[in-house]
C-alpha cells in the first residue's frame, strides 16, 4: 500500500462517476469476459460510452432492476465478470432477494455499483437516499462491501472487484467529490488506510466515503486544540480490517466512527461488533441517527444529519471523556 | 424421436421422482411429477449434456425456475448417470446434495439455483445471453410454474429476452392450474396465459404436457425460430401418476404410507406395461 494523501479539502475537477466509467471502459477493452448491465441510468453515471463501444456486453435492462440482477447472476454462471449499476436505493432494496438468492447464495459473483451514496442523493430526495444500502449487503454471507471516498479509490475498487469471487457492493458519489488521494495511491481490499497517527493519539476516527474529508478537517481542528487523533479511512466495511481497528483501540483507547449511512447496521456497527468481541472500547457513532432521508442540497443535509467535522470533533471529545 | 422410448423414460422418471420424495416422506409431489414427460423429452432426445462433466461448456442448460420441482430433476439426472440414483434418496436430509429446491452448488447437473419464485426466469435469461456472447450453440430450457407466473419478474424476464432477441432459450409454462392455496383461476386469474406470453412477443405454442411427441415437436418448432425467444405452455395434470397428489383427489404433500405404496405400485405397473 502506497498512500499519497492530498487532503486539501478541494473538489476534484473530475466527476467521481468517471472513475468507474473510464476504468470499466479500459477493462472491457482488455477483457472480453467483463459485462456491464444498467437499469436506465447509464446517462447518470456516464456509461453510455460503454454501450457505444461494446453494445453486446454493456447492456440496458431497463427499469426492471430485479430482472437485471437475475440476468447478471445468469451471466456470471457462464463465466462472465458482471457489473450492475443502479442508484443505491434500487441496487439494494429493490434487488435484495435476487442478489441474495440468485447471486450470493448460488455462489455467483455479481459486482453491484450503487450510486448517490447517502445524502449525496440530495435533490432526488428521501425516496432515492440510500442510508441502509450497505446494511443490507453487510447481512449477506461473504458479501464484500465498500464505501468509496474519492476518484482514485473508486477507480481502484472498480478494477479490484473483477478478481473478487463473491458478491460485492460499492456505494459511491456520482458527481462532486473532494479529492482525498493522489491517483498514484495504492489501496488493498480489506485494508484500512491510516491517514494520520502519532504516539499521543487520544482517540481514533474511523471514517469512510464523504466522511473521510470531514474526519481530516476534524483532525486539523483538534490538532489546533492540541489534541492528536488517529484517522483511518475504512473503505472496506466487510470484511473489516479487524487488526487495524484493534490496534487503534489498544493504542488510543477511544473510537469514533463516521459514516454517511444509518448508524444502525453500518460502519459503526461492524466496528462495534469487532470491539465488543475482542476489546471493549469506548465508541461514539457519527452518522444518520436512524432517520429517513429528505430532499435538499448536500450541504444542508450534512448539517441536518450531523455529518460534519464539528460533529466528529464533539464525538471525539465525548469519547475521550468517557475513557 | 422414438415415442415409445420417451414414454418409457417418462414412466421411469415418474417412478423415481416418487421414490426420491418418498425417501423423505413429504414434499411437492404434484408439481414435480407433472414434469416427467417434459424431462423425458429434454434429456432423452433434445439436450446436449455430459454426465461425467456436468459443467461442460457446450452443454444445454435446464433451469427449474419452479425450484420446488427439484425431485423430478434429481430423478432424471440420476437416471442419466450424473450420480447413482440412490444418492437422491437423501432428499432433504442434513448435508444432502439434494435439497428441496434446486441448487447449482450442490447437485451435479443442476445449472442454476432457484427457489424464490420468478428468479429462475431471469437467471436463465442471463445464462442464454452469456452463451450467446460466447458464440456457443448451447440452449437454455427454463421451466416456470403457472402459479409462479404471478411474479412480475417472470414478465420482466420475457420482456428482456424479447428486447435482446434471445432465440437460444425456451420458456416452458407448466399450466397445471393449481398453486398452493388452490386453483390459479381462483387465486390470481391469469386469464389466457398463452395469449399474454404471446403478447410479450414470444413465439408461443400450447401442447398437452403429457404427450411426449407433442412436446418434442413443439421444442423442434421453437428451436427453429430465429430472432425471438420461444414459450411452450404445457397443459398438465398436477400430480399425474400419483392419485394422492392430484388436486381432484387428496392433493396431499404429506400422504400416508399406504398412499405412497399405492402410487409407487401404480407407477411400477405403468412402467411394466410399457416395457413388456
Amino acid at each position: 500500500m502506497k498512500v499519497n494523501l492530498i487532503g486539501k479539502h478541494e473538489k476534484d475537477s473530475r466527476a467521481c462517476r468517471d472513475a468507474m466509467a473510464l476504468t470499466l471502459l479500459d477493462m472491457m477493452a482488455k477483457d472480453k469476459s467483463i459485462c456491464y448491465v444498467d437499469c436506465d441510468l447509464m446517462g447518470c453515471v456516464n456509461t453510455k460510452q460503454l454501450r457505444a463501444a461494446y453494445p453486446e456486453r454493456a447492456l440496458e435492462a431497463g427499469i426492471a432492476e430485479g430482472n437485471a440482477a437475475g440476468v447478471c447472476a445468469g451471466l456470471a454462471a457462464t463465466g462472465k465478470k458482471v457489473y450492475l449499476h443502479s442508484f443505491g436505493t434500487f441496487s439494494s432494496r429493490r434487488i435484495y432477494d435476487q442478489i441474495y438468492m440468485s447471486a450470493a447464495y448460488a455462489g455467483l459473483p455479481v459486482h453491484v455499483l450503487g450510486s448517490d451514496a447517502g445524502v449525496t442523493a440530495a435533490f432526488n430526495g428521501g425516496t432515492h437516499m440510500p442510508l441502509e444500502d450497505a446494511a443490507m449487503y453487510l447481512s449477506i454471507p461473504q458479501a464484500v462491501v465498500f464505501d468509496a471516498c474519492d476518484y482514485a479509490q473508486l477507480a481502484f475498487l472498480t478494477r479490484a472487484q473483477a478478481d473478487i469471487d463473491a458478491v460485492t457492493f460499492t456505494r459511491f458519489v456520482r458527481k462532486d467529490i473532494i479529492q482525498v488521494y493522489g491517483d498514484d495511491t495504492e489501496f488493498a481490499v480489506g485494508k484500512g488506510v491510516v491517514l494520520h497517527e502519532s504516539d499521543s493519539d487520544a482517540a481514533t476516527v474511523i471514517a469512510s466515503g464523504i466522511m473521510v474529508d470531514e474526519a481530516l478537517k476534524a483532525y486539523e481542528q483538534l490538532k489546533s486544540e492540541n489534541v492528536n487523533v488517529r484517522v483511518i479511512d475504512m473503505f472496506t466495511w466487510k470484511p473489516l480490517d479487524e487488526e487495524l481497528v484493534l490496534k487503534a483501540a489498544r493504542e488510543t483507547g477511544a473510537i469514533v466512527t463516521a459514516e454517511n449511512h444509518n448508524v444502525v447496521c453500518g460502519l459503526g456497527s461492524v466496528v462495534a461488533n469487532c470491539l465488543a468481541k475482542n476489546l471493549p472500547t469506548v465508541q461514539e457513532f457519527v452518522g444518520v441517527q436512524d432517520e429517513f432521508g429528505q430532499v435538499g442540497p448536500q450541504s444542508f443535509l450534512m448539517d441536518e444529519y450531523g455529518l460534519r467535522a464539528a460533529n466528529i470533533v464533539a464525538a471525539v471529545k465525548k469519547a475521550v471523556s468517557r475513557k | 424421436m422414438d415415442k415409445k422410448k420417451l414414454e418409457i423414460l417418462a414412466a421411469r422418471i415418474r417412478l423415481e421422482t416418487l421414490k426420491v420424495i418418498h425417501s423423505r416422506g413429504f414434499g411437492h409431489v404434484g408439481g414435480a411429477i407433472d414434469l416427467a414427460d417434459l424431462m423425458a423429452v429434454l434429456y432423452g432426445e433434445v439436450m446436449k449434456f455430459d454426465p461425467k462433466n456436468p459443467r461442460w461448456e457446450d452443454r444445454d442448460w435446464l433451469v427449474l425456475s419452479k425450484g420446488h420441482a427439484g425431485p423430478v430433476a434429481y430423478a432424471t439426472l440420476g437416471l442419466m448417470g450424473f450420480y447413482p440414483i440412490e444418492d437422491a434418496y437423501t432428499l432433504n436430509q442434513p448435508h444432502t446434495k439434494f435439497p428441496s429446491h434446486t441448487d447449482r452448488k450442490l447437485t451435479p447437473g443442476v445449472d442454476l439455483t432457484t427457489g424464490s419464485l420468478g428468479q429462475g426466469a431471469s437467471s436463465a435469461t442471463g445464462a442464454a445471453l452469456g452463451n450467446r456472447l460466447d458464440g456457443r450453440s448451447s440452449r437454455v430450457f427454463c421451466v416456470i410454474g403457472d402459479g409462479e407466473a404471478d411474479e412480475g419478474e417472470v414478465w420482466e424476464a420475457l420482456h428482456f429476452a424479447c428486447a435482446h432477441k434471445l432465440d437460444n432459450i425456451v420458456y416452458f409454462f407448466d399450466q397445471n392450474g393449481y398453486q398452493l392455496d388452490g386453483q390459479t383461476a381462483d387465486i390470481l386469474d391469469h386469464g389466457n396465459l398463452a395469449a399474454k406470453i404471446e403478447g410479450f412477443g414470444l413465439y408461443t405454442q400450447t401442447v398437452d404436457g403429457h404427450d411426449v411427441e407433442a412436446i418434442y415437436n413443439a421444442i423442434q418448432n421453437a428451436l427453429g425460430k430465429k430472432g425471438v425467444p420461444s414459450a411452450i405452455v404445457l397443459n398438465t395434470i398436477k400430480g399425474k401418476g400419483a392419485l394422492f397428489a392430484e388436486p381432484k383427489h387428496d392433493h396431499s404433500s404429506q400422504p400416508k404410507e399406504e398412499q405412497w405404496q399405492e402410487a409407487i405400485a401404480a407407477s411400477e405397473k405403468a412402467l411394466a406395461e410399457l416395457t413388456k
